[in-house]
């Protein structure tokens, strides 16, 4: 289908592991979802300016003002696993 | 009105406790005890704390008894869906991913409630991470339909609609994003408002869609949506989306408005084929109404509408694959015993953790902005975004409030939809183009099927105008008189 | 066959704020780990970012030092990989609006000498863009921790062109940058602290050609030298593998400080594609013409400037403004000094950098030992301590005006320039003027011409060999009666007057 979509290369960037059974069966149906979205194309964009949010506003933003930091226990109370105030993750192979 | 203390409407709760005729602590029983009784039907609730619960109502019993009442809601039982962050509560997000996560701080407009003496009571089901129209997604169960126990709720906010309409408590929290107050609210014939994007602060919200999703109340009478919603709404220094305006009092303003002399408009778009029959009928009567009060219909046309659908789940679907991949495995979630080291840590952890459905949302969501395809899908989409926000804005030049249908059918079975993801979509088509714009939306009951099932009329207002969008509300509410329905026979 | 590298720099400076970029938690280098956190850090479920605007004007300020245009309209993007350091699995970060566009910064190359300046030449930038930081992870022999202190930290980072072509160049440019980053304020670019990180990519073509090479990016230098050895080191590599006819591949490596040498990372294959789109949780900013002007009003006069006017206006040797000019503290000690007193620049120049630097030095030597004691206790960091006043003036007691002092004693011949180095440390430890130091230790030159007189007919007396010497035409021999005179009078004699009365007096 023209509409195909690399499930296995999306699926990484994603950081989900899909069964076989998943890639089949969402490549089947985001294929169908994709093929709807085409009405898209159809639409005359030329010069209209994106709304990457509901309303315009600008300059939000607060001033250099230091507030509370959060305890420790409270911090690392839904840790799954942690050692010496930190989390503990398995190792880091290293990503550039 | 009903005689059932936990039918009651929070205006008429206040007076009650007002008077003394019920203590806070009494009335929050009355809900545990309604919760016990129905629930069990109902499956509305993941979790609760009636402990604290009953701690805040003996706090509020005392300071009524001090004349230090805080507000209309002061005592009053509060459901909240399970996306919105309360400390020391948990915070599922109805996902295997937060299935033993509790928040550990309290978000703005649940810190409103508290200081409005609020008594939190359940934290209720939904669409796992708010994606879905059925509350059939949710990890751990399938809220049903207070009026037919095999029909679903709606969603994404099912648990809070459903919870008020079984009388679980006596108003609840949500969130919109797409419909997902709105459309629940219409199938469990309750009022749910989604308000204008920036009244109410996101902080404390678990986000599915950052640029669509509003928190809003559910409640059984308009009266009451504008009593809650007064309690939460106004800028927050912590969401830079939030935006300054002056908060007025709705509650106060609904006497002071009317439909009569008012432009109603409806858009032809909104009445096409694939609409269900009694639906339609149901909210042309609605739309009668609307001119024996007075109102003015006009037919609009809002052109793009259409093209809301594709447009949403793009610009929802990217925004959530990025707003999700923080629940990773590694700080807080749910961690997969099976992973070899942090990458394939990351792949186990979010296949174990993500239900089907918030996997094919963050698959498709990471699709339309990857290499090569973000201009043809994303950009396009906010492009059309902007041309479905100009559409409104020209049709509100010449009208006072839009209305149409809140959901094309009726509560469908559950099962029905589950394994078609584009039919499902669909039963957002006409709430998707509120949240798209930005704009105030509100289902109000108005009417029932042949089955039972009842039926939202949808209105629409003009950016921050709630004021107004409620009044006119309020006024239909009272003169379509259909309030007092309940669903007890099903939950029986 | 001639080769030439072409390199270009991305540099991350953490900028000097208070707060965090998006959330108002504080952070300082050392402290112990997670305590510096906040829901927003942490990424919770809920939590939304605001911007912290002191943030933005530095960037900016940054921008304009370097001439860089500043757009009217910027925003922020969101990169989105995942990284176990990074809590959200995106980095805010500004893809195609960023704060600051083109720009350049002027760089000397190395001189013939310490005395001699070197050559001059501009750096062309790309853009400067505000981010924020990650965590940090330590990594152990089955696990890794992770420390999310430093997560959220205000980032800007500064994109060069590929426009340096040797080792010397980028140590330049790395010391300009930090030279005027840290008189502006914007941050102290400690490259030990983790306050500047430079990330290099270097590639080699032959002499001539004008298309690149393939680029190989290094990590891991934490100080400018170890940027120059490891920029050294790659050139040498990659030309010796081209000499060879071995293919080099696009990669990443690592400077290996132990052994000297870069190294290929391990890397896991993964996808790179970051997905970049606008943050629905942050507004985009306009930057008015208004603003821009009155953050260009507060800048400080650009380093390589005052140095030039330094030479030019007050006739010091290149010498001794190049220590100056470098350091804001010792320009600002200059220049309040000569307001004081304004009658020899080139004397005061000359104490500030030899004397008061020397002092300084070894007073924040002391303080380290004192401060290995007590390893946990916190430095001040990025954010740290007041801005403008960094820890090592703290010991010294000198104030500009009495260093100014101390120069119009010396120059009105109230002291020796021998005592004078003695009272300066005195001044430096314990902040009495010049004045009271020579009045309570009697130091004051002593002018009275009958004494030194008597003194001179004294030595003059036990030494008719000089004198006769002298007489004969051996100038230098009047300095074996010099000595005596001063022994006598206990080094207080004005030696100008001594040698004057000698001369009378012998003739």
């Amino acid at each position: 289908m023209d509409n195909g979509i690399d499930i296995d290369y999306v699926a990484a960037l994603a950081r989900i592991e899909l069964s076989q059974e998943e890639k089949e069966k969402f490549s089947a149906q985001l294929g169908q979802v994709l093929d709807y979205f085409k009405k898209l194309s159809d639409v005359d964009v030329e010069g209209v300016e994106p709304s990457a949010h509901a309303h315009a506003m600008y300059n939000v933003w607060r001033e250099d003002v230091e507030g509370d930091a959060m305890s420790i226990e409270d911090a690392l109370m839904n840790a799954p696993k942690k050692r010496d105030n930190q989390i503990v993750v398995p190792k880091v192979v290293e990503d550039a | 009105m009903s005689g059932n203390i936990f039918y009651k409407s929070v205006a008429e709760l206040e007076k009650m406790l007002d008077a003394g005729e019920i203590s806070s602590e009494e009335l929050t029983k009355e809900y545990i005890s309604r919760t016990r009784s129905v629930d069990g039907k109902v499956q509305a609730q993941l979790s609760n704390y009636e402990d604290s619960a009953l701690a805040a109502a003996r706090a509020s019993d005392a300071r009524r008894a001090h004349g230090e009442k805080r507000g209309a809601l002061d005592g009053i039982p509060v459901g909240l869906k399970d996306v919105l962050a309360v400390r020391g509560q948990k915070l599922t997000c109805a996902s295997k991913m937060l299935e033993n996560y509790v928040s550990p701080y309290t978000g703005t407009a649940m810190s409103k409630l508290e200081k409005a003496g609020a008594v939190f009571w359940g934290r209720l089901n939904l669409d796992e991470f708010a994606m879905g129209s059925s509350c059939e997604n949710s990890a751990f169960k399938k809220t049903r339909n207070p009026w037919d126990l095999t029909r679903a709720p709606g969603g994404s906010s099912g648990g809070s609609a459903a919870a008020v309409a079984a009388g679980e408590c006596a108003c609840a929290l949500g969130s919109d994003t797409g419909g997902s107050i709105r459309q629940p609210a219409s199938f469990c014939g309750v009022v749910g408002v989604k308000p204008t994007y920036g009244l109410v602060s996101r902080f404390g919200l678990a986000a599915f869609a950052s640029s669509l999703d509003q928190i809003g109340p559910f409640a059984r009478t308009v009266e009451d949506a504008a009593i809650l919603l007064g309690a939460i709404a106004g800028w927050d220094a912590k969401d830079s989306t939030s935006v300054k305006v002056d908060v007025p009092d709705y509650r106060a303003s609904l006497s002071e408005g009317s439909l009569k002399g008012k432009v109603v408009g409806v858009p032809k778009e909104y009445f096409i084929e694939g609409i269900d029959q009694q639906v339609r009928a149901a909210v042309e009567s609605g739309i009668d109404l609307c001119a024996k009060l007075g109102a003015e219909i006009r037919q609009i046309s809002l052109p793009h509408t259409d093209l809301a659908l594709p447009v949403y789940y793009i610009i929802a679907t990217a925004e959530a694959s990025s707003n999700l991949a923080r629940y990773d495995g590694m700080r807080y979630t749910h961690r997969s015993a099976r992973a070899t080291d942090s990458t394939d840590l990351y792949f186990k952890s979010r296949a174990e953790g993500f239900g089907e459905e918030v996997k094919r949302r963050i698959i498709l969501g990471s699709y339309v902005l990857s290499s090569g395809y973000y201009d043809a899908y994303y950009l396009r989409a906010q492009q059309v975004r902007t041309l479905i926000r100009a559409d409104f804005g020209k049709a509100f030049e010449d009208v006072d409030v839009i209305v149409t249908p809140t959901s094309p059918t009726t509560a469908f079975k559950i099962g029905e939809r589950a394994s078609d993801p584009l039919s499902m979509y669909l039963s957002d088509i006409f709430t998707i183009n509120v949240n798209l714009a930005g704009l105030p939306g509100l289902s109000v009951p108005c009417g029932f099927s042949s089955e039972g099932l009842p039926i939202g009329l949808q209105m629409i207002g003009r950016p921050f105008d709630e004021a107004n969008l409620l009044s006119y509300a309020h006024a239909f509410e009272r003169a379509a008189g259909i309030c007092d329905r309940h669903p007890e026979s099903s939950l029986l | 066959m001639e080769y030439e590298a072409v390199i270009g720099l991305e540099v991350h400076v953490q900028l000097k704020t208070k707060t965090k970029l998006f959330t108002d938690v504080a952070y300082r280098f050392g402290a112990g780990p997670n305590e510096l956190t906040d829901e927003v850090v942490w990424a919770l479920p809920g939590v939304l970012p605001v911007i912290n605007r002191e943030a933005v004007l530095k960037t900016i300020k940054a921008g304009l030092m370097f001439g860089c245009k500043i757009p009217e309209l910027t925003k922020w993007d969101r990169k989105n990989y995942f990284y176990p350091d990074s809590p959200k699995n995106y980095q805010l970060s500004q893809y195609d609006m960023p704060l600051c566009v083109g720009g350049e910064v002027e760089i000397e190359l190395p001189g013939k000498n310490a005395s001699q300046m070197g050559e001059h030449r501009k750096v062309k930038l790309t853009r400067i863009h505000l981010e924020e930081d990650v965590g940090k992870l330590t990594h152990h022999v089955s696990d890794s921790l992770v420390d999310y202190n430093r997560a959220g930290v205000p980032l800007m980072e500064i994109v060069s062109e590929p426009d340096m072509h040797t080792a010397e160049e980028v140590f330049a440019y790395l010391n300009a940058l930090k030279t005027c980053i840290s008189f502006a304020g914007i941050s102290d670019c400690d490259m030990e602290k983790g306050q500047m990180r430079a990330d290099v990519n270097i590639s080699v073509r032959r002499k001539g050609e004008t298309k690149l090479g393939v680029k190989v990016e290094m990590k891991n230098m934490n100080s400018p030298s170890n940027v120059k050895d490891c920029v050294e080191y790659e050139i040498g590599r990659q030309i010796d593998c081209l000499t060879r006819g071995e293919p080099l591949v696009q990669e990443t490596r690592r400077w290996d400080v132990q052994q000297g040498v870069t190294q290929s990372m391990r890397t896991k294959e993964m996808a790179h594609d970051y997905r970049y789109f606008p943050d629905p949780d942050l507004m985009p900013a306009k930057i008015s013409a208004s603003l821009v002007e009155k953050l260009r009003s507060e800048l400080p006069e650009i380093p390589f400037d005052r140095q030039r006017r330094y030479m030019s206006d007050y006739s010091l040797p290149y010498s001794v403004t190049s220590v100056i000019c470098h350091d804001r503290e010792l320009c600002e000690f200059f220049e309040a000094a000569l307001k004081a007193y304004s009658g020899n620049p080139k004397a005061v120049a000359n104490f500030i950098a030899n004397d008061l630097l020397r002092e300084l030095s070894e007073l924040s030597a002391a303080e380290s030992e004192t401060e290995g004691a007590e390893p946990e206790k916190a430095s001040a960091g990025a954010c740290g301590g007041a801005e403008g006043v960094s820890g090592r003036f703290a010991g010294c007691k000198m104030t500009p005006e009495n260093l100014a002092g101390l120069v119009r004693v010396i120059d009105g011949g109230q002291i020796s320039k021998q005592m004078a180095k003695e009272v300066f440390c005195q001044m430096f430890r314990s902040g009495e003027t010049a004045e009271s130091i020579i009045d309570s230790k009697g130091l004051r030159q002593n002018s009275d011409s009958s004494e030194i007189e008597k003194f001179c007919l004294d030595a003059m007396s036990n030494n008719q060999k000089a004198i006769d010497e002298y007489k004969a035409g051996n100038a230098k021999a009047i300095n074996a009666l010099i000595g005596p005179v001063m022994k006598q009078s206990k080094g207080k004699a004005n030696p100008g007057m001594v040698l004057e009365i000698l001369k009378k007096l012998i003739k």
